[in-house]
């Protein structure tokens, strides 16, 4: 086939992002991190309810030993991410900006494995129940960002029916190529697990999503795609592309009803680094311990894609870049446009850090800001199709129920209002004030019709 | 609580310092585009305008365009010093460039200094400034100036001076159509200055109000024929700086669609509004107005439906809400011109659906994704 008069598919509104800040990294092949003597895994990796540790201070624990047990449904384990002694259960800088409790390992330099689990070869072959078990034994969770535990995502509600798996590998965000190195370097690993999750949702229709930017892993993938039965869908470069609800649209033009999840349409939607994790936790029988980051940004001596454990403090992951030519204004875990701004150089990497990005003063600094000229560019750019400049506008005026009815609680805090904003209004941060307020009003609300 | 020593050299690698770190809401990108590069952009835009202005008036209208940006900035810096702004972070976002240059355009080229100053005034402190400043004005600052002039100084709003190659005696309809007669100007009101120093004319919508039905004739005739259509769509007319030459004004309109500056509905179905009722007016009465080409072609129309009624402040957001605003100001540009008082009707209509605006926002939002028609879930 004719690549160049492929159609490239893509959703409406959206914006195009300076796309530099991916030349950085995105032509460099991963790097193993060397072993620390020290890390701290963070308790609550996953979205939903923390597991339980089952580890004391002074406890031996061998690489891959389980370190928290899932407690409840939204919830997942958590393994070590190498071989040492339980220090104890410290308090270390969250990635949310509140500090966290994480597990204080020592390592002893042996790197000494267990064998949590059997490894599956042959799959195909097993039941999907057994499989379903692994993928919640492995500790597997969303590592797109949202780290919501993979096996919720793959039990699919009563009444509904699913028929299509979509592989999110757009990797829409500026800077980040961390998923696709992964694409290119591991195309097999991210196949054979989309083929698993395929296999334990009895779906045949599987495609992975691709912005043409990253044309090579297209190309990778599509040598070893046929195999599988996978197709590959080049999509268009362009901000949110990897937006489940945008992903789904621009794939097989499905909408997702408003406060729907992709299984109200028969999707279910994967990023292609949690489809590599769950490979190796099925045909290699490891759990989800370490992760490859794109460590980023003009004031790094050596930017790059590392695959460091979890548990990594972000200054280390600075120092095997070399550190610093100038002094960073800005850390971000995640991308630039969704991404956490944070305050400590010792936030440990976590399963779902996708990037380390460090901004210089000048790119960080940016914060005056104008009022509305009504440009509408905040509305040509809404992926969601929400007049955001006049939702921001009502919420400063203290008109909250004026935004609910237009909709506020559908944003996706994408940022590309924000991002595309002549006048630089906060408008992302305006319109979350809003959604936390209405979510406090509507708890309120049912708390007083429940007494 | 400091678990990994921060040191400031390790083994010749330099590390960060968490002291120098802030803090933000995400996204943590943004593009260049700013307040003060969109203004620019406007001002480029609307360039070929300008220079077709002077081009075709002389060095009048350069004074007058000049004199329009002197006192437009001026004014906006006076009330930023009164009322406590920064007075140059407000003037460098450029937005009162874009207005004194606008308003030069709305200007009758050979107007004395004291017109654009006035205008400046009421542009910029009564149109813009006193609502609170760029973003915040409900009416276009420009009209809001302009129709304050034509208010209070009728006379020298409605004199206006023949165009480059209108002067000329070769120019074949210059005295057989009545378009110019230094003698006899066809507007009532000459101001005294105009005897001796200025030639006057008659813009080709005031001939038309006041031309006189000859039965059998069509009343029109002189003014409203292929020839003629020619030379209005050249810009040989008489009427404001900005407002006769056709081709720099669909430029200008084709760059602001370009630079991603207007909603290209604004002008397409404003000017369609006024062609098709004109059309249809015109169709079944030929004696009450012209044909819609000389309605397209003459007054103010192209200008106020390219620069003026696009105008991101005060018009609507959504691409509903702009048709809704464009025909809006169709019908009553329409209504104006034939009914109304005044010969030219652009700058009303568009203040008016301006009054509108807030309204049509809100009746006519954007349907966000995966909002069907029919249900709302």
């Amino acid at each position: 086939m004719n690549k160049s008069s492929r159609k490239v598919m893509s959703f409406t509104g959206g914006i195009h992002p300076v796309s530099a800040g991916k030349k950085l990294t995105n032509t460099q092949a991963v790097h193993t991190a060397p072993l620390l003597e020290r890390y701290t895994v963070l308790v609550q990796e996953n979205a939903g309810k923390a597991p339980e540790v089952i580890v004391k201070p002074g406890d031996k624990v061998l690489k891959y030993q389980l370190l928290a047990q899932a407690s409840g449904f939204v919830s997942a384990n958590l393994h070590s991410p190498t071989s040492g002694e339980v220090a104890g259960i410290v308090e270390v800088p969250g990635p949310m900006g509140v500090p966290a409790l994480a597990i204080d390992i020592r390592a002893d330099g042996e790197d000494r494995e267990t064998d949590p689990f059997e490894p599956i070869p042959d799959w195909r072959s097993t039941d999907p129940k057994v499989l379903l078990d692994r993928v919640s034994d492995a500790g597997l969770v969303g590592m797109g960002g949202a780290s919501f535990p993979t096996r919720v995502k793959l039990s699919i509600p009563p009444g509904k029916k699913v028929d299509t798996l979509i592989l999110n590998g757009a990797e829409c965000e500026p800077y980040l190529s961390a998923d696709h190195r992964l694409m290119l370097e591991s195309p097999c690993r991210v196949l054979e697990g989309a083929a698993i999750i395929g296999h334990i949702l009895g779906i045949d229709k599987i495609y992975i999503g691709i912005e043409i930017n990253k044309h090579d892993a297209i190309a990778e993938l599509e040598r070893f795609s046929e195999d599988y039965g996978i197709k590959i869908v080049p999509l268009q470069v362009q901000y949110p592309q990897g937006s489940e609800k945008q992903l789904i649209h621009a794939i097989v033009n499905r909408i997702v009803p408003p406060g729907g999840l992709p299984a109200d349409v028969g999707c279910v939607v994967q990023n292609v680094g949690t489809a590599a994790a769950l490979s190796d936790a099925v045909t290699l029988g490891i759990p989800l311990v370490e992760r490859i980051v794109t460590v980023s940004g003009k004031v790094l001596k050596d930017p790059g894609n590392w695959k460091l454990r979890i548990g990594t403090p972000v200054i280390k992951a600075i120092e095997f870049c070399g550190g610093v030519t100038d002094e960073p204004s800005k850390l971000i875990l995640g991308g630039p446009m969704m991404g956490f701004a944070q305050n400590s150089y010792e936030v440990p990497v976590a399963k779902n850090t996708s990037g380390v990005l460090l901004f210089s003063r000048r790119r960080a600094l940016n914060y005056r800001s104008g009022s509305c000229i009504r440009c509408g560019r905040c509305v040509q750019g809404c992926p969601m199709g929400l007049c955001t400049c006049l939702l921001a506008t009502a919420i400063e005026g203290g008109r909250i129920d004026l935004a609910e009815q237009n909709h506020v609680m559908d944003c996706l805090e994408c940022g590309s209002c924000a991002y595309v904003c002549p006048a630089h209004r906060p408008l992302v941060q305006t319109l979350r004030l809003a959604k936390a307020e209405i979510r406090r009003q509507r708890a309120a609300a049912k708390a007083k019709a429940e007494k | 609580m400091s678990l990994f020593t921060n040191k400031k050299e390790n083994g010749g690698i330099r590390l960060p310092d968490a002291k120098n770190l802030v803090l933000s809401s995400s996204p943590h990108l943004s593009s260049s585009a700013d307040e003060s590069r969109i203004m620019i952009y406007v001002i480029i835009s609307l360039l070929p305008a300008a220079a077709a202005g002077i081009w075709f008036f002389g060095a009048p209208a350069l004074r007058v365009i000049l004199y329009s940006l002197v006192f437009c900035i001026l004014a906006e810096a006076v009330w930023c010093f009164i009322a406590g702004k920064p007075v140059w972070r407000t003037i460098s976002d450029c937005s009162a460039a874009v207005t004194g240059l606008l308003l030069a355009l709305n200007l009758p080229p050979g107007v004395p200094f004291y017109v654009p100053l006035i205008g400046a005034i009421l542009a910029i402190w009564l149109g813009k400034q006193i609502y609170g400043g760029l973003g915040n004005n409900p009416f276009n600052p420009v009209l809001v100036g302009r129709v304050g002039l034509l208010i209070a100084l009728p006379a020298l709003m409605t004199t206006w001076t023949p165009a480059r190659g209108m002067e000329d005696a070769s120019y074949p309809q210059h005295h057989a159509f009545g378009l110019t007669d230094p003698s006899k100007p066809v507007t009532k009101a000459t101001p005294q200055k105009a005897e001796g120093e200025l030639v006057t004319c008659a813009t080709p919508l005031g001939v038309a109000s006041t031309a006189v039905a000859k039965p059998g004739k069509y009343r029109f005739r002189k003014i409203d024929n292929p020839k003629m259509w020619k030379q209005y769509f050249i810009g040989r007319q008489g009427g404001c700086i900005g407002e006769t030459c056709a081709p720099a004004l669909l430029l200008g309109g084709i760059l602001l669609v370009l630079f991603n500056l207007i909603n290209w509905r604004v002008p397409l179905y404003f000017a369609g509004t006024v062609g098709v009722l004109t059309a249809i007016i015109h169709y079944f009465a030929p004696q009450v107005t012209p044909t819609p080409i000389f309605h397209l072609l003459t007054g103010g129309l192209l200008l106020g439906a390219i620069f003026m009624a696009t105008d991101m402040v005060t018009s609507p957001i959504s691409g509903t809400g702009c048709v809704i605003f464009a025909i809006g100001c169709g019908v009553i540009t329409t209504v104006i011109r034939i009914w109304g008082n005044y010969p030219e009707g652009v700058s009303f209509s568009i203040l008016f659906m301006n009054a509108l605006v807030p309204l049509i926002d809100r009746w006519f939002v954007k349907r966000p994704f995966g909002y069907t028609r029919r249900k709302e879930v």
